[in-house]
């Protein structure tokens, strides 16, 4: 534990000029489409001549080298990760070996634990990056990459990548979270206004309810060993709508307790949506089924009409059924989860990180990489979908097409806009992947607010 | 690693086997005399004490070690993880379920498989009814937890939605509303314990089954003269008679139901007040990052297994002894 203590979170910098750009990815298919095993591209490249590879050049030629990487990113969103690997193979001659893993999270700590940790893991919580770092298997981030990433993000983002002063881990993607799903066509119908404070969210609420006779909200948690998460989210934004950016990383940091009056009237107000039973679970059942739906199946009654509100963040674009559309004036489209009042507009979101176990030289070009703004904006072709943004600012803006993304930049490049990062995903992990979801879990199935944070206090390591 | 070098090494790995092997038979077989008995002994058991120790003893003894330390295994923490199992209301939780788990599972499996045994037994269609209660061995726990959690499944009773769980199919055409069978305490961890009554029934039977049948006839045969009825045939003839095999299925559903994890991992993940101490151990270790509780979960576990084992050994001895 004392080792713990020692090892400040990452400062929580203000990220109002968070330059978020975003890219789209009209038509990759071409360049993605050519074979990954030319070998002719990597001696070219080498030679310098192929003008598609010169910014691979500095890589050298790493035919017959392979890099294994670890990673929670699994089916369908695999897919555009891997594309976008695919520009370096070709050019290197590397050969990228991905793994993706839906228990990543404990199988990485088992493995670096073990002596027997990937050559690169795709970290989705700076919480997980500490405890990966005390395990003393990761290196340190190259100077190459730490200077890609004073270039291309903010210093906030750094400093999550950062453990005890010294920086190990470059933020790779990102996800923007304060969103509420709702279906376009029925507010048009029914002449509902997007609410812009929280007061008219919840006049909104009623409006619904008294309208159709219908629950206007609806939620789904579980999520295997992760069953609780979503409600963690939730308490993040209204932590930050009530008590402000402030008091928030003081939360987040320990520095308040956990049940002291900040936290208890974030989740009360949390309550008053997801506790409510003429809230919630619009097409899914009573309130304790929040607890045994799937956080995949969530907002799915929005398509049936059997539900109209559902917060859940810009990745959850990837979930609605293929033929779905996703747009202002589609199926189903997103609005900002709105302040306390139209003065305030904090933004909650989450990202990856990039550690590495090994120095090869050819995993380090491929950390390197990852790090440029080559890479982001090969992502981007590489994703037609949308549904992916980063903090990345040598990404495009110009390509962005995906509305839900376009939505997401937007908010976060309002001037007003405060950014602040995932809190649960920055505490330890007794609390951050354990007691918290649990605790959520427990009080979504009936115990009471102060119960459930006393209990988060009690489990947080001393 | 490649399939080839994945196979290489496998080939390399049996080799080495058989090369051992061959050493100590050759070692072994240099013994000769008197005093040469008992070399020949040490020859053979040597290498199974060095594999059990590196691979049991020595693991156990850390195990032990680690849980009188704390989250992180850096400093002493004495008998706080003890503690906080036996004073944590979470804890003291999964302690009442595990209790619940051992003691309905291994009596109610066994005298299912039991009765079934007497029931089917020379029955027209044994084997076919055996097989029948058989056939859930030979699922895993995994996939049997699917199973039942389709079986479980809940669907709210709005409109014109359909339930598509059987439970709870059957629970609406009799005019109940439907129920979260999962989530609905204390009941919830009866729903997970039928699964594993679900498997073990059938390992009961078969082993029962196979001790009626050994029962010699004229000892039922003198019972039948004697004027004793099918329920006193029960009582004084079968169940003294299988005793043994008894307490062997007895003892090892209770190890088995002591163990248990993957049931309750993939249909609650010990959520809703179902965790039992195999979980917990697995999430304090792996998702808590606390080594220090993990390991003394881990322990208590063994303490408890103990008693069954011995208590297994002794009846053993006893039915050899007789």
């Amino acid at each position: 534990m004392a080792l713990r203590r020692t090892k400040p979170l990452p400062a929580v910098a203000l990220a109002g000029a968070l330059g978020l750009t975003l890219s789209l990815a009209a038509c990759g298919g071409g360049e993605s489409g050519n074979e990954p095993t030319a070998g002719g591209g990597a001696s070219a490249s080498a030679g310098g001549g192929d003008d598609k590879c010169a910014a691979y050049a500095k890589y050298g030629d790493l035919k017959g080298k392979t890099v294994s990487l670890f990673t929670s990113i699994v089916t369908p969103e695999d897919k555009p990760q891997i594309d976008s690997y695919k520009p370096f193979e070709e050019c290197t001659g590397a050969t990228i070996k991905y793994e993706g893993d839906k228990s990543f999270e404990t199988q990485v700590l088992v493995r670096a634990r073990a002596g027997n940790p990937p050559d690169i893991a795709i970290v989705p919580q700076p919480g997980l990056l500490q405890q990966l770092v005390s395990t003393g298997k990761v290196v340190e981030a190259p100077a190459d990459v730490a200077a890609n990433v004073d270039k291309f993000w903010g210093e906030d983002w750094k400093g999550y990548g950062t453990v005890g002063g010294t920086f190990y881990a470059a933020p790779l993607g990102a996800n923007f979270k304060s969103l509420v799903w709702y279906s376009p066509s029925e507010f048009e119908e029914k002449g509902y206004e997007i609410p812009k404070t929280l007061d008219e969210l919840t006049a909104l609420s009623d409006k619904i309810a008294a309208d159709g006779g219908k629950k206007p909200w609806c939620a789904g948690i579980a999520s295997g060993e992760a069953t609780g998460w979503p409600i963690t989210d939730w308490m993040e934004d209204m932590m930050l709508r009530l008590s402000g950016p402030e008091e928030y990383d003081k939360w987040v940091k320990h520095e308040i307790p956990f049940n002291s009056p900040g936290p208890v009237a974030a989740l009360d107000q949390v309550g008053a949506i997801l506790k409510n039973d003429k809230y919630v679970n619009g097409g899914l059942g009573p309130v304790k089924s929040i607890a045994s739906t799937t956080f995949q199946d969530g907002g799915l009654p929005i398509l049936e009409g059997t539900c109209s509100l559902h917060r859940q963040a810009s990745f959850y674009a990837a979930n609605w059924p293929e033929g779905t559309t996703v747009a202002e004036d589609g199926d189903v489209f997103a609005f900002y989860l709105p302040g306390k009042d139209e003065a305030t507009k904090p933004a909650l979101g989450g990202g990856e990180f990039i550690a590495a176990f090994n120095n090869r030289p050819e995993v380090v070009a491929f950390q390197d990489y990852l790090s440029t703004d080559t890479w982001a904006n090969n992502k981007a072709k590489a994703t037609p979908l949308g549904g992916w943004i980063s903090a990345n600012k040598g990404l495009d803006a110009a390509n962005l097409v995906s509305p839900i993304d376009k939505l997401a930049v937007s908010i976060l490049q309002d001037p007003q806009a405060v950014f602040r990062f995932d809190g649960s995903d920055q505490m330890p992990a007794a609390v951050g992947s354990n007691s918290f979801w649990k605790q959520a879990t427990a009080w979504i199935t009936g115990q009471d607010t102060k119960t459930s944070l006393d209990k988060i206090e009690a489990s947080w390591p001393k | 690693m490649s399939t080839a070098e994945k196979f290489l090494q496998m080939g390399l790995a049996i080799l080495l086997f058989v090369a051992v092997v061959a050493v100590v038979l050759l070692v072994a077989g240099r013994f000769k005399g008197r005093n040469g008995d008992r070399a020949v002994a040490l020859a053979f058991l040597l290498p199974t004490a060095l594999a059990l120790g590196v691979g049991l003893v020595y693991p156990a003894l850390r195990t032990i070690y680690f849980s009188f330390f704390d989250a992180q295994g850096q400093s002493f923490a004495g008998f706080d993880n003890y503690q906080q199992i036996f004073t944590d209301s979470d804890q003291l939780t999964v302690l009442r379920n595990t209790v619940l788990w051992v003691v309905i599972t291994p009596f109610l499996a066994t005298g299912i498989g039991l009765l079934y045994a007497i029931l089917v037994d020379r029955a027209k269609f044994e084997k076919a009814a055996k097989a029948l209660i058989f056939l859930p061995m030979a699922i895993s726990f995994v996939g049997a937890s699917i199973i039942w959690k389709f079986v479980y499944e809940y669907r709210p009773d709005q409109g014109s939605i359909k339930q598509i769980g059987l439970l709870n199919q059957l629970w609406t055409m009799v005019g109940g509303t439907p129920q979260q069978w999962l989530l609905n305490e204390p009941w919830n961890n009866l729903f997970l314990i039928i699964v594993m009554i679900w498997i073990q029934a059938g390992f009961a039977m078969t082993i029962l089954s196979a001790a009626i049948k050994a029962i010699p006839d004229d000892i039922t045969e003198a019972a039948r003269l004697d004027g004793v009825g099918p329920i006193g045939m029960f009582r004084y003839i079968t169940v003294p008679s299988i005793r043994p095999a008894l307490v062997v299925v007895l003892t090892t559903i209770g190890i088995a139901t002591l163990k248990v994890f993957d049931i309750v991992r993939t249909m609650t993940g010990g959520q809703f007040n179902t965790s039992v101490v195999a979980n917990e151990f697995y999430s304090q270790t792996f998702s808590a990052d606390n080594q220090g509780l993990g390991a003394a979960l881990a322990v208590l576990l063994f303490v408890l297994v103990l008693p069954i084992v011995f208590y297994n050994i002794r009846q053993l001895r006893a039915s050899e002894g007789r």
